[in-house]
C-alpha cells in the first residue's frame, strides 16, 4: 500500500493531470463542448478589422485615369451587342466576331479558344490530384463546343513574366443585358490599359463562353494554359469530325487576320484573376458582392479582398457585401445572444474602458449570418463562382458581382459603368504594383463582413475545444473496462494471472475490427454513386444508393463476421470498448479533415461529437429505469436521428429555408452530386468519417448487453 | 646628309613594306593605320504604328604598335580591357522590354542581332589557355560591372554562366555565356555607354538620345560588341573593332486619331524631332561617316506597288530618287541623297529600299529633321522567321512542372534549302536552366504536328550538361532536323523544383525565379541583305550584308518556388530558447534533487492528516461521480484541493480588483 502510494506520488505532474482529466471525463467533455460551442458563437465578436498587409499594393494611391471617352466606347459595344443578340439566329458567331474585332482594334493580341465541355462525372481517384490534360477528353462530343475569346495586352516595357487575368462570362447563345454590361466594363478598362505606361504585367481578358455554365469555359481555358495537350488522339478525333468553319467565319474581315489567331496565346505566370459580373438584384444602392470561396474551402489571399473592399468603399462608394444566410438575420436565438454579448461588452467596458470587447447586437447578427455562410461555403468544398478554377492552379482570384441601383435607367448607366470600370482599374493597378506574388496576408480565414475577418488562430480554438473531449472520453472508457483505475487495482493485481490479463488487454482488437469493417463499408458507400450515377432521376438514384448501401453492409457483416458475435469474458464492457475505439477513430478522422478542409471538420465536429460522446446502449438505459438514464436514452435517439447525414441535410435545409414543404428526397442526391462533381473532400469526409461513426454509434445504441 | 637621306628612304621603304603587310594580313578597310569612328542611324516604320530607331556607332583601332598605349578616338577603358583579359570577342547587351517577333519582324539583321532578351546578356570568347578562361571571365564581369554601373558581377558565380559549344560560334570551349534576366536597365547604364563615344552625346547623332523619350519606348536595347583581331606574333598590338548599337522602338506621339473600331486607322506621321524631341545639328566632327538611313521593308514596298498599280495603271515606277516625292502613301520631308535597293536573288519583284541622308551638310542653323507623313492608311506585315518560337511553363504547384518550347510555322516555307532530295529545316536550341530547376533531360519529348515522335528521329545532335547543385546550371544544346512542311513542333522537359538555402534566396523571393531565355537559331536561313551598290563605306550596311543566321530569343519564364516565411528565424530563435531553457532547467532539477530526502518528506506528509476541507471535497467529488468511495483518491484530492485554494485566491484577488475599479469610478 505504502509502496504503491509512493509510486503514485512520484508520477510526473503531467501524468497526474492526465489521470485527473480522464477520471473526470464527463465533466471535462461537458465543459469543453460547451466552451467550444460558445467559442464558435463568440467568433463574430472576436473578428478583427481587415488591413492591407502588403505595402506594395498601395490601393487608391493613384487617381483613376479612366474617362468618359472609354465609357462611350464601351456604350457603343454594349449597344451593338444588344442589337445583335436580339436577332433570332446565327447571332452567336457574329457576337463573338464583334467582341474579337473590338479587342483587336485596341492592338491587343486576340485568339479564339475552342473547348469541349466536360460532363460532371464522378472520378473516385481524382480527389486532390491536379487537373489533368488528357483524361477527360474522350467524353466530349463533336457538336458540343464553346468558343472563348482571349485578348492579351503586352505590357509595353514589361518582360512578360506575369499576367493579370480579367474574366467576363458571356453567353453568346442566350445573352442578357447584364452580361453585355459586364463586357462593357471590362472593355473600357481594357481599352484604357492598352494606352497606359505604368503597366508592368500583361493583361489577359477572357470572354468566357458561358453557355455550358460559367465555370466550365474558365476551367477549360486554364487547363489549356497550364497543361496543354500536344498530342491528343481524343482531341484529334474531335477535330477531324468537326470542320472548324465557324472559326473561319469568325476570321472574316481581312484586316484582322494577322492579329486573330487560332493558336493558344499565352503570357506569363498569373498573378491574380478577377471575374467580373453584373447582376440585377433590386438593391437600394449600387453594391458589390464578393465571392471568394474556391474548391475545398481554399480562399484567395485576404489582401485581394481587402483591396477590392477598400477601393469599392473608399473610392467608388459602393456597398460591399459578402454572402450571408438571410434567414439567420431574423433568428430570435441570435438576437438574444447578440443582446447578451452587447450587455457583456458594456459591462466589460465599464470595468476597463480600454478593453474592446463586444459589438452591437445588430452587427453581431449580421456577422453571425455572414460567418455561417462563410463556414458553409468553405465546408461545401465547391467554388462559389468561376474564380474557383483559378485556385486549382494556385492563382488568387475572386468574383466581383456588381449590382446597380434599383432605379436603373439609361442615364445612370454611364455612371454605373464608370464606377465599375474604375474599381477594376484600381484593382488591376494595385496588383500591377505588386512585385511578388500574394503572400503577405492570410490564406486561412473566415469573413464576418467584407471588412472583418477571423483568422485561423482564433477559429482553431473552437474546433480544438470541440474535439478535445474525444481522446479523453476514449481513454477513460478504455481505462474503465480494463480496470486501470487505481481504485479497483488492489484486488486484481494479486489474483489475476498473466495470460488473462494479456488477453484482456487485447480485447479492443475485436472492436477495432468492427470499426474497420464499418469504415470499409463507408468507403464502399462513397464509391457506389460511381456505378449508379447513370440514371437521371435523383430520387430513384437516392433510393438505389440507400438500398445498395444496406445490402453491402449486410454482405460485409456476413463475410467478415457479425460485430456482436464475439463472446468475450466481460460482455458488459464490450460496448464501452467499441465506443472507445469509435471515438478514437472519429477523432483521427476529424483531425485529418481539419487539415484538408477546416470548415468541414468544424461543422462535422459540431454535429457528430455530441452523438459520439453520448452514445450508450438503450437497453441498459431502459433497464436501469432512472430519470437520468431515461433522459439520456431520449437524447441519444434524437441525436441519432439528427446526425444521420441525409437527416441533417433536410433538417438544416428546413431551418434555413424556413419550411419543410417542398423538400424532396432527391435533393440530397443532387447535393451530394454537386459535391463529387467539384471533387470536394467533404464528400469523402461524409462517406468515410461521418457515416461510419454514425453507424458505429447506432451499433452502440442497439447493443444487446 | 646623304646618310640621312638614305635612312629616310629606308624608313619610307620599310613603312611601305609594313603597310603592304598589314593590308595583306588584315585585308580590311584599315588602309591607313588610323583610328576611325562612324555614326549611323536607321529609321524604319513598323506595321503596328511604331518606329524603330537603330543607332550604330563603330570605332576601330587598327593593329599597330605605333600608338603604344595611346589612342586618339578609341576608348582607353575598352582597349585596356581587351589587352589585359585577352578578349577575342565579346558582346554585352542591356535590354528593357520584349522584341515582338510577330509584329516587328524576325528575319532581318536587326531582329537577329539586336533583339536581345530582357535584362543583361553577356558572352565573351577569350584568347587564353583553356584553364584560364574562367578566371578571365570573372575578371571581365567585374570590370564590366564597374564600367557600366550594373550588377554584371553576379555573373561571376559558376551557377550563373555556362559554356555553349555550338550555339554562338564554334569556340573550343573558350566561350562563356551568362544572362541576368532581372537586371533593370536605365540611364545609369546608358551614360557609361555614351562615354565610350568620342563625341559622347554632345554632338552628332548621339545628341538625339533624349533620355525620357528613348526610355519611353516599347523596346530599348543597348549593345556593345567587341571584336579584336588576332594579335600579331611580331609584337603588333591587336586591332579592335568596337561596335555600339542602340535599338529603340518608339511610339510616335500623335495619338490624335482616337482608335475607333471598324476601320484601320492611318499610320501616325512622325519626324525625328517629334519622336526624340531633338533635331540633328550636324555630325560629330570626329566621325568619318555620319548618315541617317530610312528603311522601307519588303512588305511595305509590295503594298505600295499594289497601290500604285491600282491607281495609275502605269508600270510600277519603283521608288527611285526622283519618283519618290510622287509616292501615294507617304511623304518624306527631306530629299534623300542616295538610294540603295535590295536585290533579291529569287524574284525581282519587290525588295526593300534604303534611303541615305548624309548629315555632313547640316548645321546648327539648319538642323536635320527627317519627317514622314502618311497620306493613306497602309497595312503591311513584316517578314517572319521560319518558325515562331515561344516557350512556356506547364503544370502548377510547388513540386514539379515542365518547360515547353513550341515552334509554330509562319507562312515562310518557300525558300527552304533542299538538302539531298529531302527538305529539312535545321533548328538549333540553346537553353540554360538554373540549378534549382532540376530538369530531367531524359523526359525530353518531341511532338511534330501534334504527334509524338521518337527523340532520335528529330534530334540530330544534342549536348546536355546536367546541373550540379550550387555549382553549375544545366545546359542543353541541340540541333533539330524538322521535315519541311512541319506546321508545329513542341518540346517538353520536366523538372522538379529544388530548395534553396536560406541565404541563397534573392530579394523579393516570393516573386519567383527566372529561367533565362532560350536561344533558337535557324542556320539554314540567313539574314543577309543583298544591296545593289557597294556600301563599303558604311559599317552598318556592311554589317547588314554579312552572313548571319536567323536568331530569336524566347520569353523569360517565372517559376514560383517554395519560399520560407522569412520571419521564421525569429520563431526559430524563440523555439530554440524555449528548448534550451527546458533542457537546462530539468537537468539542473535532476542534479540538485536528493531522492532519499524527498521520499522521507513525502512519507511524513502522507502520514499527516489531510485537512478538513479536502476531506469534504473528496467526499463531494465521490458523491458527484456516483461511487461509494471510502478511501479518497489522494492525488486527485490533493490536486483538487490545491486548485481549489488557487481558485479561491484568484477569485479573491479578482474581487478586490473589481471592487477597486468600482470604487475609483
Amino acid at each position: 500500500m505504502a509502496e504503491t502510494e509512493i509510486s503514485k506520488m512520484r508520477q510526473r505532474p503531467i501524468v497526474r493531470l492526465g489521470v485527473l482529466l480522464i477520471s473526470h471525463s464527463v465533466l471535462v467533455s461537458v465543459v469543453c463542448f460547451t466552451a467550444g460551442v460558445l467559442a464558435l458563437l463568440l467568433l463574430p465578436v472576436l473578428a478583427k478589422n481587415t488591413y492591407i498587409s502588403e505595402n506594395a499594393l498601395m490601393p487608391g494611391s493613384a487617381s483613376s485615369m479612366l474617362s468618359n471617352q472609354e465609357i462611350s466606347e464601351a456604350n457603343k459595344l454594349i449597344k451593338e451587342l444588344t442589337s445583335l443578340s436580339s436577332k433570332p439566329s446565327g447571332a452567336a458567331i457574329e457576337i463573338q466576331g464583334l467582341i474579337a474585332h473590338y479587342m483587336s482594334s485596341l492592338d491587343a493580341e486576340v485568339n479564339y479558344h475552342k473547348f469541349h465541355p466536360q460532363l460532371n462525372q464522378f472520378h473516385p481517384l481524382h480527389f486532390f490530384s491536379s487537373p489533368d490534360s488528357g483524361v477527360m477528353q474522350e467524353n466530349s462530343s463533336c457538336s458540343l463546343y464553346g468558343i472563348n475569346i482571349v485578348g492579351i495586352i503586352r505590357a509595353p516595357r514589361g518582360d512578360g513574366k506575369e499576367a493579370i487575368v480579367l474574366v467576363t462570362p458571356y453567353n453568346s447563345v442566350k445573352s442578357s443585358v447584364n452580361e453585355a454590361l459586364s463586357l462593357g466594363i471590362a472593355y473600357s478598362v481594357f481599352s484604357l490599359l492598352t494606352r497606359v505606361t505604368w503597366l508592368a504585367k500583361d493583361i489577359i481578358w477572357l470572354v468566357a463562353d458561358s453557355q455550358y455554365g460559367e465555370d466550365v469555359p474558365v476551367a477549360a481555358w486554364l487547363r489549356g494554359y497550364h497543361t496543354p495537350a500536344f498530342s491528343n488522339l481524343g482531341t484529334l478525333n474531335t477535330e477531324t469530325c468537326h470542320d472548324s468553319n465557324n472559326i473561319d467565319v469568325l476570321k472574316g474581315s481581312p484586316n484582322l487576320e494577322t492579329k486573330i489567331s487560332n493558336g493558344f496565346r499565352r503570357s506569363g505566370t498569373m498573378a491574380a484573376g478577377l471575374v467580373l459580373k453584373v447582376a440585377y438584384r433590386n438593391e437600394i444602392e449600387d453594391s458589390l458582392c464578393i465571392h471568394a470561396e474556391a474548391s475545398n474551402g481554399q480562399m484567395p489571399n485576404l489582401d485581394l479582398i481587402n483591396i477590392v473592399n477598400y477601393l469599392a468603399v473608399h473610392r467608388q462608394g459602393l456597398r460591399v457585401k459578402v454572402d450571408k444566410f438571410w434567414s439567420l438575420l431574423n433568428s430570435k436565438f441570435l438576437k438574444i445572444l447578440g443582446d447578451l454579448f452587447e450587455l457583456v461588452g458594456k459591462l466589460v467596458k465599464s470595468l476597463n474602458p480600454d478593453c474592446k470587447f463586444g459589438i452591437p447586437a445588430v452587427d453581431y447578427i449580421e456577422g453571425a449570418a455572414t460567418l455561417a455562410s462563410s463556414l458553409y461555403y468553405q465546408a461545401l468544398g465547391a467554388p462559389t463562382g468561376p474564380h474557383g478554377a483559378f485556385r486549382d492552379y494556385q492563382v488568387d482570384a475572386i468574383t466581383l458581382e456588381i449590382s446597380p441601383h434599383i432605379s436603373f435607367n439609361k442615364d445612370r448607366r454611364n455612371d454605373f459603368l464608370l464606377q465599375g470600370a474604375r474599381l477594376v482599374e484600381g484593382v488591376v493597378r494595385s496588383v500591377n504594383n505588386l512585385l511578388e506574388k500574394f503572400h503577405q496576408s492570410f490564406f486561412l480565414y473566415l469573413l464576418t463582413s467584407p471588412s472583418k475577418f477571423v483568422s485561423v488562430g482564433v477559429y482553431m480554438i473552437a474546433f480544438a475545444l470541440l474535439v478535445a473531449p474525444l481522446p479523453v472520453v476514449a481513454a477513460s472508457l478504455y481505462a474503465e473496462t480494463h480496470d486501470l483505475f487505481p481504485t479497483s487495482e488492489k484486488d486484481r493485481s494479486a489474483t489475476s494471472d498473466d495470460l488473462s490479463s494479456v488477453l484482456g488487454s487485447w480485447k479492443w482488437l475485436n472492436s477495432a475490427k468492427t470499426t474497420f469493417v464499418v469504415h470499409i463499408w463507408g468507403a464502399i458507400v462513397s464509391l457506389l454513386p460511381y456505378f449508379i450515377s447513370h440514371n437521371s432521376n435523383p430520387t430513384a438514384n437516392f433510393r438505389m444508393w440507400i438500398l445498395l448501401s444496406v445490402a453491402s453492409h449486410e454482405i460485409l457483416r456476413w463475410i467478415l463476421g457479425s460485430p456482436f458475435s464475439h463472446i468475450c469474458g466481460r460482455p458488459q464492457g464490450e460496448w464501452a470498448v467499441l465506443k472507445s475505439v469509435t471515438i478514437f477513430s472519429f477523432f483521427i478522422g476529424l483531425c485529418l479533415m481539419s487539415v484538408i478542409n477546416f470548415a468541414t471538420a468544424e461543422i462535422g465536429a459540431l454535429l457528430m461529437v455530441p452523438m459520439a460522446l453520448m452514445a450508450h446502449p438503450l437497453k441498459l438505459d431502459i433497464r436501469s429505469r432512472s430519470f437520468k438514464s431515461f433522459l439520456r436514452a431520449i437524447c441519444n435517439v434524437i441525436l441519432g436521428v439528427i446526425s444521420f447525414p441525409p437527416a441533417t441535410f433536410f433538417v438544416l435545409k428546413g431551418i434555413f429555408e424556413g419550411s419543410f414543404s417542398g423538400t424532396n428526397v432527391g435533393d440530397f442526391w443532387n447535393w451530394v452530386e454537386s459535391l463529387w462533381a467539384w471533387n470536394s473532400a467533404t464528400y469523402l469526409y461524409i462517406g468515410m468519417v461521418h457515416l461510419p461513426c454514425w453507424v458505429l454509434c447506432v451499433y452502440i445504441l442497439l447493443h444487446p448487453c | 646628309m646623304a646618310l640621312f637621306l638614305r635612312s629616310n628612304h629606308l624608313t619610307a621603304i620599310l613603312l611601305v613594306l609594313l603597310l603592304c603587310q598589314l593590308l595583306y594580313a588584315s585585308g580590311s578597310v584599315l588602309v591607313k593605320g588610323e583610328e576611325e569612328f562612324s555614326e549611323e542611324l536607321l529609321l524604319k516604320p513598323l506595321p503596328d504604328r511604331k518606329v524603330l530607331a537603330h543607332f550604330h556607332f563603330e570605332t576601330r583601332a587598327p593593329p599597330s604598335n605605333s600608338h603604344g598605349r595611346h589612342h586618339h578616338l578609341f576608348p582607353k577603358a575598352i582597349a585596356q580591357l581587351v589587352k589585359k583579359l585577352r578578349v577575342k570577342e565579346m558582346e554585352l547587351s542591356f535590354t528593357q522590354g520584349r522584341w515582338r517577333y510577330e509584329q516587328w519582324g524576325g528575319y532581318d539583321t536587326i531582329s537577329s542581332n539586336n533583339a536581345k532578351p530582357p535584362g543583361v546578356e553577356l558572352w565573351a570568347v577569350f584568347d587564353v589557355p583553356q584553364s584560364l578562361v574562367d578566371a578571365s571571365w570573372r575578371n571581365l564581369t567585374h570590370t564590366l560591372s564597374g564600367l557600366f554601373c550594373a550588377s554584371i558581377n553576379f555573373l561571376e558565380s559558376s551557377t550563373a554562366y555556362s559554356d555553349p559549344e555550338w550555339t554562338f560560334q564554334p569556340s573550343l570551349g573558350k566561350l562563356r555565356y551568362g544572362t541576368l534576366p532581372r537586371e533593370a536597365v536605365c540611364t545609369e547604364n546608358l551614360t557609361p555607354w555614351l562615354k565610350l563615344l568620342p563625341c559622347r552625346d554632345k554632338a552628332g547623332l548621339s545628341a538625339l538620345m533624349d533620355r525620357p523619350s528613348i526610355y519611353r519606348g516599347f523596346y530599348h536595347s543597348q549593345r556593345l560588341r567587341l571584336t579584336s583581331s588576332e594579335s600579331g606574333l611580331n609584337g603588333v598590338d591587336s586591332g579592335i573593332i568596337l561596335e555600339q548599337t542602340l535599338t529603340v522602338v518608339l511610339q510616335p506621339n500623335s495619338r490624335t486619331g482616337k482608335i475607333y473600331s471598324g476601320k484601320t486607322n492611318i499610320q501616325p506621321s512622325w519626324s525625328i524631332s517629334s519622336i526624340f524631341g531633338r533635331k540633328v545639328s550636324g555630325k560629330c566632327v570626329l566621325s568619318k561617316t555620319s548618315n541617317v538611313y530610312f528603311h522601307i521593308e519588303k512588305g511595305l514596298i509590295s503594298e505600295l506597288e499594289n497601290l500604285q498599280k491600282k491607281n495609275t495603271n502605269s508600270g510600277a515606277d519603283k521608288f527611285a530618287l526622283e519618283g519618290f516625292s510622287s509616292n501615294l502613301a507617304f511623304e518624306l520631308s527631306v530629299t534623300p541623297d542616295k538610294m540603295f535597293e535590295e536585290v533579291d536573288n529569287l524574284d525581282n519583284k519587290s525588295a526593300s529600299v534604303l534611303y541615305e541622308f548624309s548629315i555632313e551638310k547640316y548645321s546648327d542653323s539648319q538642323p536635320f529633321d527627317l519627317g514622314l507623313t502618311w497620306k493613306i492608311p497602309v497595312v503591311w506585315s513584316t517578314r517572319q522567321g521560319p518558325l515562331h518560337a515561344s516557350r512556356f511553363l506547364m503544370g502548377s504547384g510547388n513540386q514539379r512542372g515542365a518547360i515547353a518550347i513550341s515552334l509554330e510555322s509562319t507562312e515562310l516555307n518557300e525558300d527552304l534549302p533542299n538538302i539531298d532530295g529531302g527538305c529539312e529545316l535545321r533548328v538549333d536550341i540553346f537553353q540554360v536552366v538554373p540549378w534549382y530547376i532540376k530538369v530531367y533531360f531524359h523526359t525530353l519529348r518531341v511532338f511534330l504536328d501534334q504527334k509524338p515522335r521518337a527523340v532520335a528521329d528529330v534530334i540530330e545532335k544534342i549536348r546536355v550538361s546536367p546541373s550540379k547543385d550550387k555549382v553549375s546550371p544545366g545546359v542543353m544544346e541541340m540541333i533539330l532536323k524538322l521535315p519541311c512542311g512541319t506546321k508545329s513542333a513542341a518540346l517538353t522537359l520536366e523538372f522538379d523544383k529544388g530548395f534553396l538555402h536560406i541565404d541563397e534566396y534573392p530579394p523579393d523571393a516570393n516573386q519567383g525565379y527566372d529561367i533565362p531565355s532560350a536561344v533558337i537559331s535557324f542556320p539554314n536561313f540567313d539574314t543577309r541583305m543583298h544591296l545593289s551598290e557597294d556600301v563599303n563605306k558604311s559599317p552598318m550596311l556592311s554589317k547588314f550584308q554579312e552572313k548571319s543566321p536567323v536568331l530569336s530569343y524566347t520569353e523569360i519564364l517565372l517559376v514560383p518556388l517554395t519560399t520560407p516565411d522569412f520571419s521564421m528565424p525569429y520563431n526559430v530563435i524563440t523555439i530554440t530558447c524555449t528548448v534550451f531553457a527546458l533542457y537546462f532547467g530539468s537537468l539542473l532539477n535532476v542534479l540538485r534533487k536528493r531522492v532519499g530526502e524527498e521520499e522521507r518528506l513525502l512519507k511524513s506528509r502522507a502520514g499527516q492528516k489531510t485537512g478538513r476541507i479536502s476531506q469534504l471535497l473528496s467526499k463531494l467529488s465521490a458523491k458527484l461521480r456516483g461511487k461509494q468511495q471510502e478511501q479518497p483518491q489522494l492525488s486527485a484530492a490533493a490536486s483538487s484541493f490545491i486548485s481549489f485554494k488557487l481558485v479561491f485566491k484568484i477569485l479573491l484577488v479578482a474581487g478586490i480588483a473589481v471592487a477597486w475599479q468600482y470604487f475609483w469610478e
